[in-house]
């Protein structure tokens, strides 16, 4: 763990009521350096994402004060109730940002019962600005790129995170340059394009253009690629999911959780976020199992944990879940690393379970997914079949976007409206016939 | 004819400070082979005691992941380019 817990672990029993210190946090919070998750090496907070000594990952820790509970629930309503916990200034909810977070945790009994489980929620990431979770991790890239002095926003996205730059830029009056597949799907397209800054579209796979951001943030020093050169802060923006999730269950975790994994930094980050909440004092220690969700067709990181391997070996591609596409993902390994660690797995779901579960979903709850929620809904249906989760363990699912964003998904499989004319023998008929039909 | 090799910041303390190096053609670890002889330490920036690609090392040749192609096996034929990239990007 990167955290400073030594004041939070000898704090009182009950540090949720106790006063924070009076340490002042510097521009970036109360972060202090990054150091690499492979060989501990530390460097300055700065715009690098990988290790001088051996190219592994860097992370943001920080020397955390004592945060309460109080001071949390006093805070905005947004992901900015967390900035303590965040490597950005004390005073980023202020800045000209999409203030994103503080999304639903819905109580989703209906789907439950379907499911023949005890209690299940839902995590829907639809509330954000731009409909996902990345406007999140945007949010704190955004901040960092600032205070790091970068002119441009830019990033290599599946869609999503395509979205969430242009709009957090076009707030934040600096340009976006944004990197994509030629062939992503028309609505995440014109979601981006309407916010005004740069769009590419580039000829190959996601992990093709994420080659190209590599290499280009090599090259023009005043881009802040979100996921590439600023990567460590972008990436704990991810946390925030896992601090809400925690706060509105009433403080405490849930026992299980199923998160999607496409680079698979949101599911490592909210476990760092569980374990951040625990050192602090704000929840109850206790243990919890994390799963990973994939697309049979895109499903290194699954293939990996199957074969009992520590290394994940890429792979092409090839899903409807689009969002999820990642055929070489950045933080698979560990992945692998909290999964079993934590007494979960990761599992896999074909096109065809994935549309079931978008749709099941939406009947059962009001929930339109996008293909990644249907991912996550549809790997927790395999798991109970398997029995490799708990039915009756407290448990939360992530939606992480939009089924508008992706309507192709389920166009094909929705019933098609047949007109009737405008009278109420035309409407019994068609009660009939509907009647008849059932 | 010679193959190019892109080299990324963080191992240009390698090259002079030059982002593009040229290299002798023949199978990626041949190539890595030859940089190390005109860049002392640079190849083993990039392979592993045992001589494999480093876990966090991405390299392209001709915009191709080699881990889906042969790996260190893959051919860099004269003209050809290969990309070093740190891995942990993007998502």
């Amino acid at each position: 763990m990167t955290v400073n817990t030594a004041s939070a672990m000898t704090a009182p029993s009950n540090a949720h009521s106790a006063t924070s210190t009076t340490r002042q946090p510097t521009r970036f919070g109360y972060a202090t350096h990054l150091s690499c998750r492979e060989c501990g090496a530390t460097s300055e907070l700065g715009s690098t994402h990988a290790c001088s000594e051996c190219f592994g990952p860097l992370e943001v820790a920080y020397d955390l004060p004592l945060i309460t509970r109080r001071t949390v629930e006093a805070g905005p309503l947004s992901m900015w109730r967390y900035a303590s916990l965040l490597p950005v200034p004390a005073d980023v909810a202020s800045t000209p940002n999409l203030d994103p977070g503080w999304t639903r945790l819905i109580k989703a009994d209906q789907l439950a019962h379907a499911l023949g489980m005890r209690e299940l929620w839902i995590k829907d990431e639809r509330g954000n600005p731009t409909h996902s979770f990345k406007d999140r991790v945007v949010g704190v890239a955004l901040a960092a790129a600032i205070e790091l002095g970068f002119k441009v926003l830019a990033c290599p996205s599946t869609g999503n995170l395509a979205n969430a730059v242009g709009a957090a830029a076009a707030r934040a009056g600096i340009r976006s340059v944004v990197l994509i597949p030629a062939d992503l799907e028309p609505q995440k397209i014109t979601g981006t394009a309407i916010y005004g800054g740069t769009l590419v579209a580039v000829k190959g796979s996601y992990d093709d253009v994420n080659k190209l951001a590599s290499e280009l943030a090599d090259e023009r020093e005043d881009w802040a690629f979100v996921n590439v050169n600023v990567r460590p802060y972008y990436a704990e923006g991810s946390k925030t999911i896992g601090f809400e999730v925690a706060e509105q269950l009433g403080w405490r975790l849930p026992e299980q959780i199923v998160v999607p994994v496409a680079s698979g930094a949101q599911l490592v980050k909210i476990d760092k976020a569980f374990r951040e909440l625990t050192s602090l004092g704000l929840v109850e220690s206790a243990q919890y199992r994390v799963y990973g969700a994939q697309a049979t067709g895109c499903s290194p990181v699954a293939a990996a944990f199957r074969a009992g391997h520590d290394v994940v070996q890429p792979v092409r591609p090839a899903t409807i879940a689009r969002s999820l596409a990642i055929g070489n993902p950045a933080d698979g390994p560990y992945v692998l690393d909290v999964t079993r660690r934590t007494g979960g797995c990761v599992a896999d779901v074909s096109d065809d379970e994935i549309v079931d579960a978008i749709r099941l979903l939406a009947a059962s709850e009001g929930v339109w997914a996008e293909t990644a929620g249907g991912v996550t809904l549809a790997v927790l249906r395999k798991l109970l079949a398997e029995e490799k989760i708990d039915r009756d363990a407290p448990t939360v699912i992530i939606n992480s976007g939009d089924g508008l964003k992706t309507p192709d998904a389920v166009v094909d499989t929705s019933a098609a409206v047949e007109p009737i004319a405008p009278n109420l023998e035309a409407f019994a008929a068609l009660e009939l016939a509907s009647r008849k039909a059932s | 004819m010679t193959v190019s090799v892109r080299i990324p910041t963080i191992l240009r303390t390698y090259t002079g400070g030059t982002a593009v190096v040229s290299a002798t053609p023949g199978t990626l670890r041949e190539v890595i082979a030859g940089l190390d002889a005109d860049y002392p330490g640079l190849g083993g920036r990039l392979l592993d005691d045992a001589g494999k690609l480093r876990r966090f090392v991405n390299v392209y040749v001709n915009d191709d992941d080699v881990r889906l192609a042969q790996g260190l096996d893959t051919p860099v034929a004269a003209g050809g380019q290969v990309s070093v990239i740190p891995a942990v990007a993007g998502g």
